[in-house]
């Protein structure tokens, strides 16, 4: 497949290792393209939550290209990778995403605390932080009465909605989700993944979706299978 | 620090609230304890240089300073000799000398001494930066058989004007013997001071002389037992012996000439002390023991700070989930850092605060018992820059501690990333 003109993420023969172990990444080319909806697809200890840590900037190729977004993260400091992320990534895990001493609606509104432009944008379509995480949680069906309620009343299925809310508030142009939906049933599965997926496409932004679940992949563009990509294949 | 950091470190700690509330009450306490200590430190210090004042020398038979100070100003231990009225004469009628007080002591009421004296007592004796003694009720003496009795005397005995008393030959709380046949009449009590004069019967000269008509030889002849005490006031009662007197100079220059030649004085050994000297010498000595009680409350202090670093390093472990949470949403591992460090600094804070404002409460409540019982004053010891410098102490100590959590927790997060383990 020809590379696109301006990815949202881009690799080249990336390579990690732990420091005391064999390598965990060793990915001669990973290309997403801008606003696709990509299903990356692995069983747990293909690397995942490496290559995870890795575009979000947490981690440091030990060699290789990487951009994100158009920012060559192994030339940035991990103070500005830090700021990046803050910035344009949203991320959402498998499980416990939220803060249990904030409200929901202050855990939605998070990454506005550590980015001016965040909540800046946030406040530019909400006409401020706290109604625009209003408005991402009537997006993705959660009650009204559930917002001022503290985190830790919320069932799974609510907390991964808030989670998502959170991910997309201030539009940021990459958002990964790492096995959101492992702890849900089948049903509220489809409905989580089609939200996500229908929020990000609705403000333009980026979906690397990642599980082990290879049925998921009929929701997405594109799927990828990190295995595949991943020559460091590490005891599958 | 920055303010979404430090909201975060207040709910976060607010939803472990009960680990925070006693942390803050483990600080609370060890800082009122320390607080505490100083205050009584300072009261007793304040109280201790209260006892005497205006006095420029204090002069009795040669022994040692700190001796001398404790049975003349104190009332505690026993005068070792006497001085000759003569040579009080001697120095008394100087003109460099505005004042003397004579004081003769070494009878005792029920525990409490009795000090002879004369008018100069009540008019010249001064305590707590000039303060002079004043009647509650009654007169000074005038008579030979008058007593005026010390505050905390009148009313620990439940002593009234017109009440006779017995005095006791020498020191205690049972006398050797009784002087039982010269009884005395109250005829004064004074004011409160906060001083040992509270503690003392006073009495004149010639009443000290009275009552020991017929005991030149140390016990009671038979004058002493049979002469009553109608016919002993009409006796000439001359002094031959004080022992001591309290100077007034007219000019503090002449102070040291003048202590100088008392105590090289030929006719008897003398000594002439400095009381502002000699209290300093004393405090030295007591000092020591007010040095171990801070020395202590330091180490509660730090105790009490060892308990917050304790609380977060035990939960650092179950807040690995929430730093990665905070490092997804885009924290940098110095705000973990501060989020900890600020979390240690506002529970030693409020802590602190807590405990200063503990103490100066139960200071509030408790001063005027600690005053009139115990003479201790703990008034004007209101909370000021000590107070001030103690909190912001025990925060910034605390917050520097708080650096060891942090500093795990930074590289925890630095380590963990954004995958966070079970």
């Amino acid at each position: 497949m020809a590379a696109p003109a301006d990815p949202a993420i881009s690799a080249r023969a990336l390579r990690f290792a732990w420091p005391d172990g064999a390598p965990v990444i060793d990915m001669p080319e990973l290309t997403v393209a801008r606003g696709e909806r990509v299903f990356l697809q692995g069983p747990s200890g293909s690397g995942k939550s490496t290559l995870l840590g890795l575009i979000c900037g947490v981690l440091t190729p030990d060699s290789g290209e990487l951009e994100v977004l158009g920012a060559d993260l192994t030339q940035m400091s991990a103070a500005r990778r830090d700021g990046f992320r803050a910035e344009k990534l949203g991320v959402i895990f498998q499980l416990f995403n939220l803060l249990p001493y904030l409200s929901v609606i202050e855990n939605v509104a998070l990454p506005c605390r550590f980015s001016a432009k965040r909540a800046a944008r946030a406040a530019e379509t909400g006409g401020s932080v706290t109604d625009e995480a209003r408005r991402l949680l009537q997006r993705l069906g959660l009650e009204n009465e559930l917002i001022d309620r503290p985190a830790s009343d919320l069932s799974v299925g609510q907390q991964q909605r808030v989670a998502a809310a959170r991910a997309l508030i201030g539009a940021p142009e990459l958002i990964i989700a790492d096995e959101p939906t492992s702890a849900l049933d089948a049903a509220a599965r489809d409905g989580f993944i089609d939200l996500l997926a229908e929020q990000a496409a609705a403000s333009g932004a980026t979906l690397l979706f990642v599980s082990h679940d290879a049925r998921l992949a009929d929701h997405f563009d594109r799927s990828l299978i990190l295995p595949d990509l991943n020559r460091a294949g590490v005891a599958a | 620090m920055n303010a979404p950091v430090l909201s975060l470190a207040l709910k976060s700690a607010f939803n472990r609230r009960l680990t925070a509330i006693l942390t803050i009450i483990a600080v609370a306490l060890s800082v009122s304890l320390f607080v505490g200590v100083e205050k009584m430190r300072e009261g007793a210090r304040a109280g201790f240089e209260r006892t005497i004042s205006g006095t420029d020398l204090i002069v009795g038979a040669r022994t040692g300073p700190v001796n001398l100070l404790l049975y003349t100003v104190f009332r505690i231990g026993d005068p070792t000799s006497s001085i000759s009225w003569d040579s009080y004469q001697e120095f008394a009628d100087r003109p460099e000398i505005a004042w003397t007080i004579p004081i003769s002591l070494g009878d005792a009421h029920k525990g409490y001494r009795v000090l002879g004296s004369d008018q100069n007592y009540f008019e010249h004796y001064q305590y707590g930066g000039g303060s002079r003694l004043e009647m509650a009720a009654g007169d000074p003496y005038s008579g030979v058989y008058d007593a005026v009795l010390g505050a905390a005397v009148a009313r620990e005995l439940g002593y009234e004007l017109g009440e006779e008393i017995t005095l006791s030959h020498g020191i205690g709380e049972v006398g050797f013997h009784d002087h039982d046949n010269r009884p005395f009449k109250v005829t004064g009590i004074l004011e409160p001071t906060g001083t040992p004069v509270d503690r003392t019967v006073h009495i004149t000269l010639q009443g000290m002389e009275a009552i020991h008509v017929g005991w030149e030889s140390g016990a009671p002849s038979a004058l002493a037992r049979a002469a009553s005490a109608e016919d002993v006031a009409s006796m000439p009662l001359r002094t031959d012996e004080i022992t001591a007197f309290f100077v007034g100079l007219e000019s503090k220059g002449a102070m040291l000439s003048l202590r100088r030649e008392i105590n090289t004085y030929e006719g008897e050994p003398l000594l002439a002390v400095v009381p502002g000297l000699a209290l300093n010498q004393l405090w030295s000595v007591i000092g020591t023991v007010e040095r171990v009680l801070g020395a202590i409350s330091v180490f509660v202090v730090f105790v009490g700070l060892l308990t917050i670093l304790t609380s977060i390093l035990t939960t650092l472990n179950e807040r690995r989930r929430e730093m990665a949470i905070l490092r997804s949403v885009g924290a940098r591992p110095w705000h973990i850092f501060a989020l900890l460090v600020s979390e240690a600094a506002g529970l030693a804070f409020i802590g602190a605060a807590l405990g200063v404002v503990l103490v100066h409460g139960a200071m509030a409540v408790l001063a005027p018992l600690a005053e009139s019982r115990l003479g201790l004053a703990l008034t004007g010891l209101g909370p000021g820059l000590f107070e001030i410098y103690v909190i912001l102490a025990v925060t910034a100590a605390s917050a520097l501690l708080g650096v060891i959590p942090a500093w795990r927790a930074f590289r925890n997060s630095l380590a963990d990333g954004l995958s966070i383990r079970l």
